[in-house]
Order: structure tokens, then sequence, then C-alpha cells
């Protein structure tokens, strides 16, 4: 296909998926001009891919709003480093995406601009909050997508869309032009219709950037070496992430999967992560606190809205400019962000957060050092839920995130594939490797794709 | 009783890097506003700063300039406070790890004489930009070329205990890091800015409730701020009130301090370590590599002055005050003058320019020149001293300047002999009083010689035409 007939075709099929609001920003006109770009540009090893990107990622073509009436209409001067890398690796960048405010939540409905539909379900949420960049590649209009990962914002989204969605390693790709939101836990991330596709993007916009201090002077990421078989893979059961209450319907997809990887020779053996428990609310101190300064920047000043309220001073500049733009999850984040690092709290929140976040990466990297290869876990404790199920209750909406925020806390690779289907809802499967070992991992994925059937019913 | 006055420092130095301490943006003085700029210093969504390999060679000079330890393990923080020339809403700076601790730098207190004072912590942060409220009317007008800059901020013990002493740590503060080659440290521009703690006990109490002076724009300015503080708090306690903390505001145009705002409404900075920057990991041995490439400091200069350059106390010690004095007459030296006539010269001469100007005028090889053309005896020295005035205005080398005014010494007999004969002839009186044996008088005929040939008369060349005159 010809990057001309690859603009129109993605136009069209944009359009087509408009219902589902998965989309904040595109146009036919960005595109041809990626195309007429493309066209002149050498074969890459992304030529031919239209990849749509979460609307915190800085591109220069359209806004990057983050879902956030405070940044309405703001166009960045520059782009992501990941842009650039995918822009010279071939890829059209398509559109950017819908998300919870400031990648703030766990369904995307937090959006300033409305919430994202379950493309199989329109009642129900397809996760987040990378939900807009998950419903693209899982209704067919991209084959890959970016997304961010803060606390699990891809892998979520990925299996209760039916989508790969993998994580890297913290510090394997540039956050630079990635909106801060957690900047000691934020990954760009990637969503693929298939573990190759996803593997793909990820090896061109991993390896170390000069302006991102935080990465790892390490070379990108290999691709990986297909598998015909898992003899000689350990891979871990973590005791804690199948509880007894876990869904039938999750416990059964998870199952066959584990049966698959026992048939293809892996040995497998349940371990334990013993600090499981504490990763979400101590994700929950970590992120706020790290939010509530990262968006201290948006104060109608420099750019964005600006509202004097009553006009007095700076500071009614401010309560107005942040009180109209932020959305209420975002307000919360804030206030307990600055609540946990106040004078008199702050060893009792962060400074022991931080401390509970080093024993939880401890736990990974104990059982990675004790032989195991691999974990692999359910990526959600549910499929995805109904729309409004749990907006009025933000410890549930955050307790989705209990099987990916840890891999977060440790800065591990982690990935979401699709192992399966109840009752017509996708269910994921997560994948845990050691720090740098996403290889391995998307290996394995990549075997566990073609072996096991993604959309069979796991209960009949 | 008496009262002790306790006073503290926090001195804010610009290290003299081209770039801002987080981003590739220079860091020129007195540009058009908001040119200096990017979206890191700007604080756009998706930016994230990288740090200053300079600044942190340039901090860590300072900090051994000023006797510190360095950490080999340092961590940048986020300081939380809204302000509209903050562009992040947070300054990174260092907090519970400074790049180093533990300095110690002696003063010549006009007290106590040779005193130590401690450097508690030197870390580096970058500097927020400008508010001007008065650009536009009823507006604040916000200018950030100055938002990421970086400063080293150097805070002392609360171990000076008067204005006087102050200052004296002040200069030689400033002095060790214009010597490190860490700052211009100039106030003027903003490289230096100076924030003083005071409070003031009986002697053998507790420290008193303290106050935080800002706002001084020179280092006699500091002085006097501190005595006004001073003043007010021991007026306060004496009257039986108590004072409170509060952060004042010196105004120099009327010598008081003004209160700002009361420490109780004071900012909840909520530091934590920036996720966007590693630590700051230096290893002991480019540590110690710094520690070799650290340039002569003053008191090794001193000393050196006195013991291989030959000069007296009182030369090394005045040289030695302002780095640009001394490098001044180090240019002198290596040009060829002989050290304690450079000195004599830089001293001499040489101050009056600097002093009204800030700068040497003459270049080191000219003055070298006029010393060459003193030491041959083509000049005399007094002729010499009028030839230097000219020489920051002219082009003209000192020999063609002697030419030009008539100042070449005239060293032939038959000239100097009608000299003194006119002198001679012109003061019967004094000749008598010689021939009787007053012959201190000699000085008084060379001086009425000197005077009637305009200076151009050779002094050496009079004493024996004299001498031979009045035998007769």
């Amino acid at each position: 296909m010809s990057a001309h007939d690859l603009a129109v075709e993605t136009g069209r099929r944009f359009a087509e998926a408009a219902p589902l609001n998965a989309t904040l920003h595109w146009s036919q006109d960005v595109l041809d001009r990626e195309a007429a770009r493309l066209s002149v540009t050498p074969d890459g090893p992304l030529t031919g891919m239209a990849i749509a990107i979460k609307d915190n990622i800085v591109t220069t073509e359209e806004p990057t709003t983050c879902a956030s009436k405070i940044l309405a209409g703001y166009i960045s001067p520059f782009e992501a480093t990941v842009i650039s890398r995918l822009r010279s690796a071939g890829a059209m960048v398509a559109g950017k995406a819908n998300l919870d405010e400031f990648a703030m939540g766990s369904s995307t409905e937090n959006s300033a601009y409305g919430r994202v539909l379950h493309p199989l379900d329109h009642s129900r949420v397809p996760g987040g909050s990378s939900g807009g960049s998950a419903v693209l590649v899982a209704a067919g209009v991209v084959p890959a997508a970016l997304g961010s990962e803060t606390g699990g914002s891809v892998r979520q989204p990925a299996a209760f869309c039916g989508v790969v969605g993998v994580k890297p390693s913290y510090a394997r790709v540039s956050r630079f032009g990635l909106v801060a939101f957690g900047s000691s836990l934020d990954c760009i991330s990637v969503f693929g219709r298939t573990v190759d596709d996803a593997a793909r993007v990820l090896a061109v916009m991993s390896g170390h950037d000069p302006r991102d201090s935080t990465t790892r002077a390490e070379p990108p990421m290999q691709l990986p070496v297909p598998r015909t078989d898992l003899r000689g893979v350990v891979v871990g059961l973590p005791r804690e992430y199948f509880p007894a209450d876990l869904d039938p319907g999750i416990r059964a997809g998870c199952d066959r999967a584990i049966a698959a990887m026992k048939e293809l020779g892996a040995t497998v053996r349940e371990v334990s992560l013993p600090h499981t428990r504490y990763a979400v609310p101590t994700y929950y101190i970590v992120n706020p606190a790290e939010a509530a300064a990262n968006l201290a920047r948006f104060d109608g000043v420099r750019y964005g809205p600006r509202h004097v309220g009553s006009g007095a001073d700076v500071r009614a500049l401010y309560q107005a400019t942040r009180g109209e733009g932020f959305g209420p999850e975002v307000r919360r984040r804030i206030l307990v962000g600055t609540f946990v690092l106040s004078a008199g709290y702050a060893d009792q929140y962060y400074v022991r957060a931080q401390a509970v976040r080093k024993l939880i990466a401890d736990d990974f990297a104990r059982v990675f050092a004790d032989g195991v290869d691999l974990l692999f876990t359910p990526t959600t404790p549910t499929p995805a839920f109904k729309a409004g199920e749990k907006t009025t209750d933000p410890v549930q909406m955050y307790l989705a995130d209990v099987f990916v925020a840890p891999a977060s806390l440790a800065g591990v690779p982690a990935m979401s594939l699709p192992i399966g289907r109840d009752q017509g809802l996708p269910i994921g499967g997560q994948l845990i490797a050691a720090d740098f070992d996403e290889s391995r991992m998307l290996a394995v994925a990549g075997l566990l794709e073609r072996t096991v059937d993604a959309v069979a019913e796991v209960r009949t | 009783m008496t009262w002790e006055t306790v006073i503290g420092l926090e001195i804010h130095v610009q290290p003299a890097t081209r770039s801002k301490m987080f981003c590739g943006c220079a860091t020129t003085y007195g540009e058009a506003p908001n040119t200096n700029v990017c979206p890191v210093c700007l604080g756009l969504p998706g930016a994230l700063p990288t740090v200053n390999a300079e600044a942190v060679r340039l901090g860590t000079l300072g900090a051994l300039a000023l006797g510190c330890q360095i950490r080999e393990r340092s961590v940048f923080a986020r300081k939380n406070y809204f302000y509209p020339d903050l562009p992040k809403g947070y300054q990174i700076s260092q907090f519970d790890k400074p790049l180093a601790e533990h300095g110690t730098v002696v003063i010549e207190s006009p007290e106590r004489g040779p005193i130590e004072i401690s450097i508690t912590r030197l870390h580096l942060e970058e500097d927020a930009g400008k508010s001007l409220h008065d650009r536009l009317p009823g507006l604040t007008a916000v200018d950030l070329n100055r938002a990421g800059t970086p400063l080293a901020e150097i805070v002392s013990g609360p171990d000076m205990r008067s204005p006087g002493e102050a200052r004296a740590y002040l200069t030689t503060v400033r002095q060790l890091l214009i010597y490190a080659g860490v700052s211009e440290c100039s106030m003027e521009k903003g490289s230096l800015r100076v924030d003083a703690n005071l409070s003031v006990r009986r002697p053998g109490d507790p420290l008193g409730t303290k106050t935080e002076v800002k706002n001084m724009n020179s280092f006699a300015n500091v002085e006097r701020a501190l005595e006004a503080e001073r003043t007010r708090q021991i007026a306060m306690l004496e009257r039986g009130e108590r004072v409170t903390q509060v952060t004042l505001t010196f105004n120099a145009a009327t010598g008081e301090v003004k209160p700002l705002r009361s420490k109780e409404d004071s900012h909840d900075y909520r530091y934590f370590p920036d996720p966007d920057l590693p630590p700051l990991v230096l290893d002991a041995a480019w540590i110690a590599a710094q520690r070799a490439a650290l340039p002569e400091l003053p008191a090794a200069r001193r000393a050196r002055y006195q013991d291989v350059l030959g000069l007296p106390e009182y030369d090394a010690r005045t040289l030695i005050q302002e780095p640009a004095v001394a490098a001044y007459f180090e240019a002198v030296v290596t040009a060829g003058v002989e050290p304690k006539t450079a000195s004599n010269w830089v001293l001499g001469e040489a101050m009056g320019g600097w002093n009204e100007q800030g700068h040497f005028a003459v270049a080191p090889e000219r003055l070298a020149a006029l010393v060459g053309i003193v030491t041959d005896g083509t000049v005399s020295l007094q002729a010499a001293k009028r030839i230097f005035g000219e020489l920051a205005s002219s082009d003209e080398s000192p020999r063609a300047l002697a030419d030009r005014l008539g100042l070449v010494q005239v060293r032939d007999s038959g000239a100097l002999e009608g000299w003194v004969a006119e002198v001679l002839a012109a003061h019967p009186d004094e000749v008598a009083r010689y021939k009787g044996g007053d012959t201190k008088l000699t000085g008084f005929f060379v001086g009425q010689v000197m005077k009637r040939s305009q200076g151009k008369a050779d002094p050496k060349g009079i004493q024996p035409i004299l001498a031979a005159k009045l035998a007769e």
C-alpha cells in the first residue's frame, strides 16, 4: 500500500470509528502531509504502519490536551523523542487518542471531552487511562498506538479491549515529550494488534535519549527471536495474583493459558510476591505526590486558557484557572499529593511509601534471581466493567489496577496479551519480566499468541 | 549589660557557565525579555531537565575553595511553590543531600582578629525569572531569561558576631570564589546575592529569635542593614518586647529595615527528590582531580608574594584583596618588572584609575616599558608618574611620550652646570650656610636644580657638579 493510500484508508477508519469517541484530534490534512513526508523518506522498520498517539505525548501538528480543559488548544512547539523516532522509522503518525484527563483513571471516563466506548459493548468502559489508544487498535483503525503507563494504563485497557499492551522497563524509553504525571513511574508504552507489531514499535522507540537523563545508556531493545516451544523457560505464578475470589472467567482464562505453557514445555511453579497487597496504596501516595508537582505548571500564566477569577491578585488567577481547568479526579490527586508531602505528614506517607515501594521491587528481584524467567498473572481482576459503575467510588476504581500497579512501582517490564473471552468480553493475561528483559517476555508472548485462541470463550 | 549579635549569611552565587542549569539556553545578561528561553526553562508540558556538567564542576571548585567536603552522591529535589516567574511551579534545588557540606573559611574580624566561619553547605539550584511590577501599569510582567540560571547557595553557620564580621566574611568568600574561577561575583549584575539572618542575645544565652534581612545591594549595605536590624532588635528587647520571626527588606535610601512578611505564613515547600534527575554521583577520582585543578587561593598567593617575590607583608596583603588587582600585578611582573617596583606602581599610580573606573587602563606591557625607561635613567621617577597619567589615553609608547612632553632627563654636563650655577647664584644665603657646615642643604640645592630644569635634570648627574661648585 502506498503512503497516500494508507493515509486515505486510515482517514476513512478514523471517521468510521468516530462514535467510539476514541480520538481527540485527527485530520485528513495531517494524514496527507504525513503521507507526503513518507513518500520521500527511505523505508524503515515501521514503513506502512499508521500509529495513533495518546494525547499526552506532544506532537507539533495537532494539539496536545491531555484530555483536559486546562490545555484546550495547546500546540507544542516541539515533538516528543518517541515521535521523532517513529517518524524516522517510517511510521505514519495518525491522530491523537482520548484518555483519562492527564492519564488519571482506569476507565477513560475522566476525559474532559467525553468517555470512550468499549468497541464490543458500548455500555462498558475500555479501561484506562489509555482507553482511546486501546480502542483505536481494537477497532482496527490503526495496527498500533502509543499509550502511557504510570500504573497499568496500557496493560489494563489492552486486557479489556482484547489487544496486546506492552509496558517496557522504566528508563528504556525516553519520556521527553510525555506530559509528566508520575515521573518515577511514567513509561511510554505501546498497543499492538499483534505481539510483533508492538515489539517492532517498542524496539524503534527504545534506547538512551540525552534529553531524558533517566533513560539508561543501553542499546535499543532487540526484537525477540521467535520461539517454537517453552522448554527451559521457568514461569512463576505469584499466588497473591490468584486470590480465592478471583473472577471465575478470568481464572478459567488463566488456567487455559497456563496449561498451554506447560504443554509447550515451560516449567511452571508457584511463587510469592508478599508485598503485592501494598502496591495500590503505595501507588496512590507516590503517584499523586509527583503529580501534584508535575501539574503545578498549569497555572494560566504562560499557556492554556486563563481565568482571572475575582481578578484581585495572582492567587485568584491560579484558583480560577486551575479550578475551572482541572476535572474532579485531577483535583483529587493534586490534593492528595499535596497532603502526603506536607510538613508533618511526609514521613508518615511519602517517605514510608517509598520504603514500601523498595520492598515491592525487591519481591520481583528476588523471584527473578531465584531462577524464575517470567511471571504469569491475570492482568485485571474482572473483564471490562460498566460505565458509571465505579465513578462514584474512587477506591474501587483504583483497585482495578491491583495486578498492574506492582510492576510499575518496581519498574520492570510487563505486558498484557489476549488469552480468550468470557461472555464475549476479552480477558488479558499478564507477563512480567526482569528489568530490561523485554525480548524474552515478547518471545514467549509471541508463541502464546499463536497457541492460545484469543477469541474463544474460556468457559463453555 | 551587653548584647551579643549572632549573624549567619546565605549567599547565592551564579557560577560562570555559558548555559543554564538544566537546559542549553544562554546565561547572557541584559537580553530582550523572554529571549533566552526554551521548552525546558519555560516549563512547557513534556520538557525535561538535564544537568549542566559545567555548573557541577564550578560548584565543586567553589565548595573546595570554601574547604567543604564534596558528597559523592547528592540529590536534586523539587521545592514546590507557586509564583508567576517560577515556570514549573517548583524550583529544582538540593535539599537534604547537597553537593557539599562542612566547610570553613578564615576571615579577619574587625573586632576579634582572624576567626573561622563554618560553611554549613553549598548546593546547586536554578534561579527563578523576574517579575517586573513597574513595566506595565496595573500589571505584572514576567521575564524568564533568568529562569533556570545556575546558582550555588552557600550557607554559613551562625558564627558572625557583628555586621563588620559579616562584611569581612562576604569579602573573603567573594575573593575565594573569584580566585577559584567560579563566578565573577558581581552584585550589580546579580551574580552574587546575600540574605542575612540576625538575632541578639545576652552572652552565654541560647540563640534569640532570628529575622531575615533581604534586598541588600552592596557589601557596605549589608553592613548598614545589619547595623540597623541589630539596633532595632536591641531596642525592642530593651523595651521589654519580643522579637518575632519576620523577613525584612533594607531601604538603602533611608538606611532602615522594614518587615516584608511574617514567617508565620511561610511556605511549606514540600521538598522531594526530583524524579526527572538521577542522583548526582561524583566519583572520588573526579573530585580529587578538581581539587588538584583548583587555582591558587588568596592565602597561598599572599605567602608566595612574601616568600618567593620578596614583597613586604603589607604589599602582599593589599595586592591580594581584589583578585583583579593581583592579576594585574602578576601581569606587570610577568612583563618583566621587578616585583617590589611592580607593587609600588600597582598600589600607587595604578590604583587611582582602578578605584575610579574599576579597571586598569594601562596595559601591563606598557607599564613595564615605562618602568624600563626609569630604570635606564631616560626619565626620572617623577616624570614617569606624569607619563603614566598620559598612557591611559594615548597610544604612544612611554618613550615617545617622554620625548613629546620633554621629560627625557638631561645628563649633558654643560646644561647641568648652567642650572647649578644659576641656582647657587640665586641663593647666596644658603650657599653661605652650606659653606658654614650645613651640608644638609644639598637636598635643597638638588631640588632647586630639578625645579629650574622642570624635572628634566638627571639627579644623579647634579650631585658631583654641585659638590664641585660648592667646594670652589
